[in-house]
């Protein structure tokens, strides 16, 4: 049974990794490959990260001591891409704004007149 | 002194969980750990932080409370994000929304949030606090409302209200 649980976090996680590296592919310009390179792995890892924590519980509770430090060190570690993720995204984005690059295909920019501050 | 208190603190217990191994923990680890996060505080004390604001323990309840919301909307954001990966079906667009917050940390939470939810990515931030998101797929509906305050919900759901009562 716990097992299944650990397979299917998995499976999920790795299914939106892939995902995003197709997405980071496919898409035309950085800003929509900045959605799948950095939205898909979030989630992905979430799963992963999950997937980890589950079994270093399991482990745990069979009575191996030592592994509760692998989910604890896991959930750190969501939690530092969970706050790093974002910023850097917008980081780039923003780099990328201003650097001149228009968004490819774009039906509307209301930031338009705001480059030049 | 407030900045260097708190980087120590919050420090030396990331150390203690980082070395955490299922029993308790030596002497001498928590003596490298006393004089790391000391100097961790010594630098980031430079750091000058304009809004404080004091703990308040409603303010935790209610980020924790947000948690579960704020998947339920990335999960779903994801497969739609994922359906654009598959079919490359998007329209691209920079919108930009009036969400009317306050403070640094408010806006903050909601960029974050809105460049966390899949199908959005904060750009921009204005003097007004005005956000600039690429969407990636423009509802056409998002034009029709005129209304400033009600374009929000197309882009990030009730994020904005969410970050009134944890921030301000």
């Amino acid at each position: 049974m716990i097992w299944w649980i650990i397979y299917v976090c998995l499976g999920i996680g790795i299914v939106f990794n892939l995902l995003a590296s197709l997405g980071l592919l496919r898409f035309p310009d950085v800003y929509t490959r900045l959605h799948a390179g950095t939205k898909c792995t979030t989630f992905g890892s979430i799963f992963i990260a999950t997937a980890v924590m589950v079994y270093g519980l399991y482990e745990w509770w069979k009575g191996n001591d030592a592994m509760i430090s692998m989910t604890v060190h896991s959930f750190l570690a969501l939690l530092a891409i969970l706050i790093t993720n974002p910023t850097g995204a917008h980081a780039i984005a923003r780099a990328a704004y201003r650097s001149g690059v228009k968004p490819a295909g774009a039906v509307v920019d209301e930031l338009g007149g705001e480059k030049d501050d | 002194m407030r900045v260097f208190v708190s980087a120590t603190i919050l420090s030396f217990i990331l150390w203690l969980l980082l070395t955490f191994n299922g029993s308790l923990w030596q002497a001498d680890e928590i003596l490298a750990g006393i004089v790391f996060s000391i100097l961790a505080g010594l630098i980031t004390a430079k750091i000058n932080i304009k809004e404080h604001k004091n703990l308040s323990l409603t303010r935790w309840l209610m980020f924790i409370a947000y948690f579960p919301r704020f998947f339920y909307e990335m999960a779903k954001a994801n497969f739609d994000v994922a359906y654009r990966v598959i079919t490359g079906k998007i329209k691209p667009g920079i919108v930009k929304i009036s969400p009317g917050l306050k403070n640094n940390l408010s806006v903050t939470l909601l960029a974050n949030s809105i460049t966390l939810t899949p199908g959005t990515l904060t750009v921009e931030v204005d003097e007004d606090k005005n956000l600039y998101v690429h969407w990636i797929n423009v509802r056409d509906d998002f034009f029709q409302e005129h209304e400033e305050k009600c374009r929000c919900k197309y882009v990030c759901s009730t994020f904005p209200d969410w970050a009134r009562r944890i921030g301000e």
